[in-house]
């Protein structure tokens, strides 16, 4: 055979330069526009690609986060909750275009103190956390249309923690509505991605947002704890595990502070035998490795009608075999590193009992990097609806495929969990997605597509995936007193 | 000719479409306003709660599925019935709640006039509460409310048929089926309103209607897994705080109630129909 004819084309590596990512040795928290020490012990922030220390980076004891949540009651009673909506709106859009000015810095800094491939800081979380406060700016002043009264009054100071695997995203999502409703904030980033929010708050002081309007205050769970509890915190919102999720909200019950929840998921992602295999491919593929599978609406139970089991499989072995594993910071790379050694092993706990219920694994024969936190992306065929793999969340890159005959059934397993967080439907029949969509107790449904994100389109869960939503008019709800 | 004696109604709980005694055969004495004899109501027990939610969250699926117009349609059935038994309703509210007759007429039709409010807004609420996401990118996007589930309801402890009306009628307009304790201390138009509900179109199980002691039945209602919701319009102000951290084990969406019960009389606003709504994300891709 003349193997010039089909030439195997390797890629060179293209890696983004990691100078652009400005990294200091040491960040400072954000208290009352100012960036100051904590007095809790300094963090060392890793890259989990490499294991080297990225950072130091200082924690918040108590007294700061009272500091703080004081510092945001004065801002809120004397400049922000009274500042014309229109003003409040300025400022947000100022932020909405530094971040887009910083994005490209923002994106490497991010890969490195996350882990995620640079093509999808670059192509999703930077540009999306922008476009987070680029819409709620908007809304400054407009709340009166947003159907909730006609003159909707700010809660006071909001405490809000977020997690770790879309560190500047999330504090976009939970910034911009509460700065939009005329609210105050105090937010801890998570302990191992504190860098961007650090940078973020760089921008808001550029802003010029004044002092106290927002505080960014990192640490562990501790502070969190220590925030969502001050008596001085009008409003918690949370994204994270549901198992801390239920902990915050036994320890706010009788305090009479509004809570909105963000929390896990085990989302369906349901294939019918109509659908176009291939794309459907795509999107199972993008559902649950977008991320390493870090994220709380990924796909990670697949429903396939039994008819197409195998092909589908098949298909899909082929295709995750071609996913390229690897140094985040690489364009090519499409899945990247563990966020830290604490979850690689727990997804290694995870995948060990799928094996031991006797499931069958398969996992990507891609080489991985001889140092830092990778798994290899897994599939796991023949699982059955009580093994743990089809009923914990993962939270990485792993996938539990389960079989179904009719659609009833297929409704029935999808909605076979405590979490309600998103579920996925491929067909070509458009009567079917209307009728799965109705019938799947999830609060996003993508038909076709998955994991698609838009600060327009209301995200958030049903039952124990949480309560309240994040985007669109919905979404403000959350920080109003109504 | 002789007085006529005339036939004491016996008062049972409302479960699943039909009217049990409490299981475990238990009764407490109902006084009226002055302190009199009214009536032996049945005090419902842990099982009796874990039997409505069944009932309840058998009955949701369908009724959760019924069309908004039909939802309508039978709310405002209920506002007719509930109209056929005024002088019933004047009467066990004002022997209840001991009121003047003429706010005893206004407690009653403004009860009547609350179910056909939230008659109207079955078909409504979608359009007030949902969108069409402009989203940046090819892809349709709505998002539409959908009701939570199954939601315990605790009714005011005062007012018997209003606060009443006032809590069950938004939680089901929206397609939620309720678990109901009624007013402790007043049941009896709780009752009655049960029988007007298995006599109107509300299928069996969308509202079911405990009596007893509200300390002893909330907490099962907060702690059940099959149920998403909690509204704590007539819980005991010392019992908030824990009925709240035992709904967190499961995520419970909680409706707080102020310290104090609220004047049920001026017309609501729709945060009651919030309350107990969920909203559902939908995309899909658009091309060719």
């Amino acid at each position: 055979m003349n193997s010039d004819v089909n030439p195997v084309w390797e890629y060179a590596p293209a890696p983004e330069n990691r100078d652009i990512a400005n990294l200091k040795p040491s960040y400072r928290m954000y208290l009352d526009g100012e960036f100051v020490e904590g007095g809790g012990e300094p963090l060392k922030t890793v890259n989990p690609a490499t294991e080297e220390v990225l950072a130091e980076v200082s924690t918040a004891a108590p007294s700061d986060v009272d500091r703080a949540v004081k510092a945001a009651r004065r801002a809120h009673e004397r400049v922000w909750g009274r500042m014309p909506g229109a003003e409040r709106a300025k400022y947000i859009y100022r932020i909405a275009r530094m971040i887009a000015e910083r994005s490209r810095e923002l994106a490497v800094l991010e890969s490195m103190d996350n882990g995620k491939p640079i093509k999808e800081s670059r192509d999703v979380d930077v540009p999306t956390a922008s476009a987070h406060f680029f819409y709620h700016a908007g809304w400054a002043d407009k709340l009166a249309y947003a159907g909730l009264g006609p003159d909707p009054r700010p809660l006071g100071v909001a405490g809000q923690v977020i997690p770790w695997n879309f560190p500047l995203l999330m504090a976009a999502w939970k910034l911009a509505p509460a700065l939009a409703c005329g609210n105050t904030v105090v937010l801890k980033p998570a302990e191992t991605t504190p860098l961007t929010a650090l940078v973020l708050a760089e921008i808001i002081q550029q802003a010029d947002l004044p002092p106290g309007v927002v505080n960014i205050l990192p640490g562990a769970g501790d502070v969190g704890a220590e925030l969502t509890n001050h008596a001085g915190v009008d409003k918690v919102a949370f994204t994270g595990s549901t198992e801390v999720g239920k902990l915050i909200q036994r320890s706010l019950a009788g305090s009479g502070k509004k809570l909105t929840l963000e929390l896990g998921g085990k989302a369906a992602n349901v294939v019918f035998d109509d659908a176009p295999l291939d794309q459907a491919v795509e999107g199972i593929v993008n559902g649950i490795f977008f991320n390493q599978g870090h994220v709380c609406c990924a796909g990670s139970r697949l429903l396939v009608q039994e008819s197409v089991a195998d092909e589908l499989l098949e298909k899909l072995h082929a295709r995750v075999s071609t996913l390229r594993i690897g140094d985040p910071l690489d364009k090519n790379t499409d899945v990247g590193a563990i966020n830290s050694r604490e979850q690689l092993n727990k997804i290694t706990e995870l995948v060990s009992s799928g094996e031991a219920e006797g499931a069958t694994r398969w996992t990507s024969p891609c080489p991985l990097p001889d140092k830092g936190f990778f798994f290899a992306p897994t599939v796991f065929a023949g699982v059955s609806q009580a093994m743990r793999i089809a009923r914990e969340e993962i939270f990485g890159p792993v996938l539990s495929v389960l079989t179904f005959r009719t659609p009833d059934e297929a409704v029935a397993k999808a909605n076979n969990t405590p979490y309600g967080l998103s579920a996925g439907i491929w067909t070509d029949k458009g009567s079917r997605i209307l009728w799965m969509a109705n019938k799947l107790r999830a609060g996003v449904v993508w038909a076709n597509t998955f994991n698609r994100f838009d600060p327009t389109a209301p995200f958030g869960g049903y039952q124990e995936s949480g309560f309240g939503r994040e985007g669109g008019r919905t979404g403000l709800e959350a920080y109003l007193d109504v | 000719m002789s007085e006529r004696l005339s036939v004491a109604k016996t008062y049972k709980l409302y479960v699943g479409g039909a009217f049990p005694r409490s299981e475990s055969g238990r009764s407490y004495l109902v006084r009226d306003a002055k302190g009199g004899f009214l009536a032996n109501a049945a005090q419902a027990s842990r099982k009796d709660v874990r039997e409505a939610v069944v009932a309840a969250r058998k009955a949701f699926g369908g009724w959760s599925r019924a069309t908004a117009y039909n939802r309508g349609q039978v709310l405002y059935r209920v506002a007719e019935l509930l109209e056929g038994r005024r002088e019933q309703f004047m009467a066990e509210v004002a022997a209840s709640e001991g009121v003047p007759a003429k706010r005893v007429q206004s407690i009653v039709d403004g009860a009547i006039d609350r179910w056909v409010w939230y008659a109207g807004w079955t078909d409504k609420i979608a359009t007030v509460l949902g969108a069409s996401n402009p989203v940046a990118g090819p892809y349709f996007s709505f998002s539409v409310p959908e009701p939570t589930g199954v939601v315990g309801v605790l009714a005011p402890q005062a007012s018997s048929l209003l606060g009443l009306v006032s809590v069950v009628a938004p939680a089901i307009a929206t397609g939620n089926a309720a678990v109901v304790v009624a007013s402790q201390d007043r049941p009896l138009p709780a009752i009655t309103l049960s029988e007007v509900l298995a006599t109107s179109d509300v299928p069996g199980g969308v509202v079911n209607i405990l009596t007893g002691r509200t300390a002893e039945l909330a907490p099962w209602l907060a702690s059940h897994a099959d149920v998403n919701a909690l509204d704590l319009a007539g819980a005991p102000e010392s019992m908030t705080a824990e009925l709240e951290r035992t709904a967190a084990n499961t995520v419970k969406r909680v409706l707080r109630a102020r310290p104090t019960e609220p004047d049920w009389t001026p017309v609501p606003d729709i945060s009651r129909l919030r309350a107990f709504l969920e909203t559902k994300t939908v995309w899909h891709p658009m091309g060719v």
